[in-house]
């Protein structure tokens, strides 16, 4: 049987962001997938060695502009470690909020971009209007959009007055309600589910093998998520793992969806303890450290790792970050041989890819 | 006297500049300003309504949205995109890397804005440009559609370059009320 190689990507309109995937084909079927990487590659890790601490902030906040109080949170709490500071409680609850808010977002343009990826275009366009409103939350609280630059080593640079909080709470409403209208078109949807169903199948000790994180390993099963390990406000705010056992891209809308549900949650449990919580925003973190930290954080791609490596100079000697896509990518490799060319395209975007992230 | 070539001309020159079909390149950014240019399509900002299509074929596309500084890796791809691009064509950059590589500016592996590789005809600042910014700059590259960038180089055009400045929007500033 003749073999082609299709080029797929980089420029190409599934993904915002460019990727190569060099396919192999034996007629429609998929027999081999070569990445090739490094189309957003700017050197961050490196710049971040030499600039000072506080200066990385923005800097790592940009690694990726969907999941940006991610990577912030992360880099924050390795520093802050290195420091061997404790953040106040305000800051620590706070920091859940925008984190939650930020997996809303994350999720919902995710299932946005899935409709699109399957020709759903009203689920797509839905999806996009809810996650406005989620929008319009950061805008109040935060001023900006998307990256919302809260995070301060020790702490966090913007407050939640309690006198802001009904029109939160009002915000936080109006998402509830968006997500109500549309949970009939995922869950409910005979067209999601036939879409979706049987897709980039991933097997529970293949993902346990490959040591998958994230939506992608819970939605196979696998029952892990860092939340559990308490940092931010989640040694108050305990989260249970929402786990499926089907491991295809269902499975894995189906896990997003319900994590959307759970992240409204801790929002509205988060403001509730900051109702009339007095203290300090921020500790002070000295500009000059020793020793080397590590940080993880459930970003909403799965599980981010940090290491900081500091040297005694203002700037840190080592900066190390670990992604979430970089351990999923292995899951897309693993699952296109055998796939239609046709789902090539919803196989990749079942693991939610953030290439950003992933070369920073 | 417009004889009928005239009219003709004028004609084209004026239906060039009606519903630009966009085409979107991430040169290597956060995406932070590729999500909010994709949210200027959806149903709050809806460009789709002034005949904004997002379009994957840069053949078929009227303008060139690049966002991201321009990397080594890119270069050649950026350069390839805008090459099959058919004039009248505009390209914008959108977000402060796209202009002068950003909070990247200096970080290896970056060259800078991506006005290094490809002429920029709007800048439209901001980290990341809401979309109604994105959508001013989108309507700012208009009359320059109307002729070839060749042709309106010869004539002396609208001005080649022009940079999207607005006030902070009042949506934008965090109100607080009072107690
Ligand atoms: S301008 Fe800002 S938001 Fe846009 S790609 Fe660059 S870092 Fe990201």
């Amino acid at each position: 049987m003749t073999r082609t190689v299709v080029p797929f990507g980089p420029q190409h309109p599934v993904l915002a962001e460019p990727i190569q995937l060099e396919l192999t084909l034996e007629d429609e079927v998929v027999v081999d997938a070569i990445p090739g990487l490094g189309y957003v590659h700017r050197g961050i890790e490196a710049e971040a060695e030499r600039r000072p601490y506080d200066e990385d902030l923005p800097l790592l906040e940009r690694v990726c502009g969907i999941c940006s109080v991610a990577h912030a949170v992360a880099y924050a709490q390795a520093v802050e470690v290195l420091a061997g500071v404790e953040i106040p409680r305000r800051a620590r609850l706070l920091r859940t909020f925008w984190f939650e808010l930020t997996r809303v977002h994350s999720h919902l343009l995710w299932l946005g971009l899935a409709g699109d990826a399957i020709g759903f275009e009203a689920l797509f366009q839905s999806c996009w209007r809810v996650r406005e409103d989620v929008l319009d939350l950061f805008t109040a609280t935060a001023g900006n959009r998307v990256i919302i630059g809260v995070t301060a080593l020790g702490g966090c640079r913007r407050d939640i007055p309690d006198t802001l909080q009904p029109t939160i709470r009002a915000g936080l409403d109006a998402v509830e309600r968006g997500l109500a209208g549309i949970a009939p078109f995922v869950l409910g949807s005979e067209a999601v589910a036939r879409r979706l169903a049987g897709v980039g199948v991933i097997p529970r000790n293949v993902a346990l093998d490959l040591g998958l994180v994230g939506p992608t390993a819970r939605a196979s099963g696998v029952a892990m998520d860092v939340r559990r390990s308490g940092y931010a406000a989640h040694d108050e705010l305990p989260v249970e793992p929402v786990v499926e056992t089907g491991g295809d891209a269902l499975a894995r809308t189906v896990v997003r969806w319900r994590e959307i549900g759970e992240s409204m949650r801790l929002c509205r449990e988060a403001l509730d303890r900051l109702h009339r919580l007095p203290g300090p925003l921020a500790t002070r973190v000295p500009p000059v450290l020793h020793g080397e930290a590590i940080s993880r954080v459930e970003a909403p791609r799965g599980e981010l790792f940090y290491y900081v490596l500091a040297d005694g100079e203002p700037h840190p000697t080592r900066v190390r970050v670990r992604t979430p896509t970089f351990a999923n990518l292995a899951a897309v490799l693993s699952m296109l041989p055998g796939t239609q060319m046709a789902n090539v395209p919803v196989a990749l975007l079942s693991i939610d890819p953030c290439l950003s992230c992933t070369e920073r | 006297m417009r004889g009928p070539r005239a009219l003709w001309q004028a004609w084209v020159r004026r239906s060039r500049t009606k519903s630009p079909w966009i085409v979107h390149f991430d040169c290597g950014g956060c995406n932070g300003c590729d999500i909010e240019i994709l949210d200027t399509l959806m149903p709050r900002f809806s460009a789709e309504r002034f005949g904004v299509i997002n379009v994957g074929d840069p053949r078929q596309g009227d303008i060139l949205l690049v966002t991201g500084p321009a990397n080594l890796r890119n270069a050649a791809v950026l350069r390839s995109v805008y090459d099959q691009m058919a004039e009248p064509k505009a390209v914008v950059a959108v977000g402060s890397c796209a202009a002068h590589g950003g909070v990247f500016r200096g970080a290896p592996n970056i060259l800078g804005g991506v006005g290094e590789l490809v002429p920029v005809d709007v800048f439209v600042p901001g980290c990341p440009p809401t979309p109604e910014r994105i959508l001013e700059g989108v309507i700012a590259a208009l009359p320059l559609l109307a002729e070839p960038r060749t042709a309106r180089q010869a004539t002396g055009g609208p001005s080649p370059m022009s940079i999207v400045m607005l006030e902070p929007r009042e949506e934008e500033v965090v109100r607080v009320p009072a107690s």
